[in-house]
């Protein structure tokens, strides 16, 4: 897999979505559930606005000595007996690994989830040279034996599969002969895969963030799969984006708490893991062998731009989970394994703009993802300047005729949908509204009507108008 | 080994538009530190009630138990578990804790006692995993465990079951305060254990329909024993 996934158009993907009943019944559960969740482990803390804001004091912080933090985290996995390789492109990374691999001639690697191993298509790298790769997160296990379905939501990737059709996919895939109840299935799973991660010779993880101090990596969990992946097999890859560090334990304390209440409104994901170096003389368990690989994959491009907040990001898909457009597409209409606002603003910095165009207009700029950060990366501000960029370009680029034909496609796809979006929102906010949680409401639009006109008002329904539109293209 | 860092961060710096940082940072005084507001005025016994009622939101048993009535508890509890085998960890905790006999008996494996290597295997097949907790975290109904050497990871891990044996002076506020302890061995150019647990509960998922499913990849059910140790 790379970051974009999909062939089709913007608006291909997006009708898909709205016509999938099952994925939308699912979606709209899940994201009340997730954000009512987080709206009771804020206010338990009754200071929520205080760990926001040191959380974005410690990002920043951070992030501004990127280079001296990772220098610090590198030269401690070293001290402790671990390797440290410096990716900038995922296929740097990708040989990094497999050659790791083939040092060790791996036959089978285990996975525990992560995000970064996904954009660079570690998967496909190791498979082509004979390696059979298990991903162990159950959302994750669910979609590769799927036929590798994308994920649709960075903490619950299968998030758009009902349980009937995780049953058909276990009975038809791997002779599962139980029920659709979640209980069988999961444990289906287990048996499953505690066999695998007996047998595998790698384990991959990702790093949810990494203490420069120590030379640490942190995961979190709640399966317990990160913990077998790092607990059985004699060789451990841990792959991360290079802004996933911290200086010390102290702030790794605050970001740990803020992912988990912010993810799952959990105070602490059942299993908080912090691994440092390969195992010591004396251990019986862990791995002998440690690589940390730090991958950059466009990343650096980002800091010193107006977009270097994006950066700060934990990925807790909170902004995911409060977001209305992504309520009513769901996680594949952004054509990135990146979703929902943090996905609109991620996937053009990381990928460009040609492929990805519409995501900065799949926002009503209602501001609740911004709220929503524990963080607080300016989300919709983002999404804004965005536009502003592209607008820019297509001013450039585009004369004459070309400019009205290109000028009208720009504005009768993304900034419909924005129109729509935003027309729609206070009453598709309205649920969470009532949580107290959204303060904002469309006084961030400003920024879109300085640089152009707002679309006037209409009385349609998003569906009956995206419906209406495409009748209209044809 | 280390390969490919100058360049990566040379570009690093160049893009923060300065030039590569290599010492003098400190880290800013942070203008809001709520973390240390959290139960900071709680006792033991209020420590206790907020560690009680959260593990019902983790769906963790609990017993409370003293010093003397541990070795009567732990049997109780392996009695609700069905559990026959039991892996734990080779610690002198439990000779201190009155539990000499149960470690001696037969179904009980103490971690780096079998032949070479056959330790994950054996606590991969025993029903029940055994450990003290090295710190407890009130707030969040974690137990914290440094492993390393006897205290081998696999023990909480691979089990069906698991049992946290706490004893009340291990109870802290919140992570903040183990956290902090763990700043200062690093600071102190220790090593810090290779690999520390903050466990809160049993394994579980919500990864079909948002539905919560105790028990997939660690252990199926958690219990913790409180031992008032004081």
């Amino acid at each position: 897999m790379s970051i974009k996934i999909g062939a089709e158009s913007f608006d291909e993907r997006v009708q898909e979505g709205l016509s999938d009943t099952h994925m939308r019944e699912t979606v709209r559960g899940a994201q009340e559930r997730l954000h009512t969740n987080k709206a009771k482990a804020e206010e338990e803390l009754g200071d929520w606005e205080d760990w926001r804001t040191l959380s974005e004091e410690i990002r920043a912080h951070t992030l501004e000595n990127l280079d001296y933090y990772l220098e610090q985290l590198a030269e401690n996995v070293v001290k402790n007996g671990g390797h440290v390789y410096f990716a900038e492109t995922p296929e740097e990374a990708n040989a990094y690994v497999q050659k790791v691999a083939a040092d060790k001639e791996a036959k089978k690697v285990i996975k525990s989830k992560s995000m970064v191993t996904e954009e660079v298509g570690m998967n496909e790298a190791l498979e082509s040279q004979g390696c059979e790769v298990i991903e162990s997160d159950l959302g994750e296990y669910i979609l590769q034996i799927d036929d590798h379905d994308p994920p649709s939501h960075i903490v619950a990737p299968a998030l758009h599969k009902n349980k009937e059709q995780i049953r058909e996919t276990f009975a038809e895939r791997k002779g599962y002969e139980n029920s659709a109840d979640p209980n069988e299935l999961t444990q289906f799973a287990r048996e499953q895969l505690r066999e695998e991660f007996l047998e595998a010779d790698i384990g991959v993880t990702g790093v949810n963030f990494a203490v420069a101090e120590s030379g640490s990596m942190s995961l979190v969990t709640n399966e317990g799969n990160a913990r077998l992946a790092t607990t059985i097999p004699n060789t451990q890859i841990s792959v991360m984006g290079m802004e996933r560090v911290v200086p010390t334990w102290e702030e790794l304390d605050v970001m740990v708490n803020m992912l988990c209440r912010s993810a799952v409104g959990q105070r602490l994901t059942s299993y908080i893991t912090g691994l440092t170096g390969p195992r010591e003389a004396e251990d019986l368990d862990g791995p002998e062998e440690f690589h940390l690989v730090i991958v950059d994959n466009g990343r650096s491009n980002i800091l010193g731009t107006a977009f270097q907040s994006a950066l700060h990001c934990i990925r807790c898909a909170a902004c995911i989970n409060v977001c209305p457009v992504y309520r009513h597409v769901g996680g594949h209409s952004y054509g990135s394994i990146y979703p929902g606002p943090i996905g609109a603003v991620l996937t053009p910095l990381l990928e460009g703009y040609d492929d990805h165009k519409d995501l900065p207009y799949a926002s009503s700029l209602c501001a609740a993802c911004t709220d929503a950060c524990p963080v607080k990366i300016p989300l919709h501000g983002h999404l804004i300047e965005h536009r502003k960029i592209i607008a820019e370009e297509e001013k450039k680029t585009s004369i004459g005729e070309t400019y009205a034909m290109k000028g009208f496609g720009l504005a009768a796809s993304s900034p419909g949908l924005f129109h729509m979006a935003t027309k729609t929102a206070p009453f598709m906010l309205a649920p969470f509204t009532k949580d107290g949680a959204i303060n904002g409401g469309p006084g961030p639009m400003s920024g879109w009507t300085e640089i152009r006109s707002m679309p006037s008002p209409a009385k349609e329904r998003f569906r009956d108008w995206f419906q209406a539109r495409k009748k209209g293209d044809s | 080994m280390m390969q490919n860092k100058e360049k990566f961060l040379n570009n690093i710096a160049s893009n923060l538009g300065r030039e590569r940082r290599t010492n003098g940072v400190e880290r800013p005084k942070y203008s809001k530190q709520p973390q240390w507001d959290v139960l900071a005025d709680a006792s033991t016994d209020d420590l206790v009630e907020v560690l009680k009622k959260q593990c019902l939101k983790i769906h963790t048993d609990v017993k409370e138990t003293t010093l003397e009535e541990l070795p009567e508890v732990l049997d109780e509890v392996l009695a609700m578990y069905e559990a026959e085998k039991a892996s734990v960890w080779d610690d002198d905790r439990f000779e201190r804790f009155g539990l000499s006999s149960f470690i001696a008996r037969p179904g009980v494996s103490i971690w780096g006692e079998s032949p070479a290597d056959e330790d994950i295997r054996i606590s991969e097949q025993a029903d029940v995993g055994i450990t003290f907790a090295d710190y407890t975290l009130a707030e969040s109904g974690t137990v914290v465990l440094l492993n390393g050497g006897g205290k081998g990871q696999s023990v909480s891990l691979l089990p069906t079951y698991y049992i946290g044996l706490i004893p009340l002076s291990t109870i802290v506020p919140r992570m903040t305060q183990v956290t902090t302890k763990i700043h200062e061995m690093a600071q102190a150019g220790e090593r810090v254990p290779s690999c520390i647990n903050f466990i809160s509960g049993p394994s579980n998922s919500a990864d079909i329909e948002l539905n919560l499913v105790v028990g997939v990849h660690g252990p199926v059910r958690a219990c913790y024993i409180l031992i008032d140790d004081r």
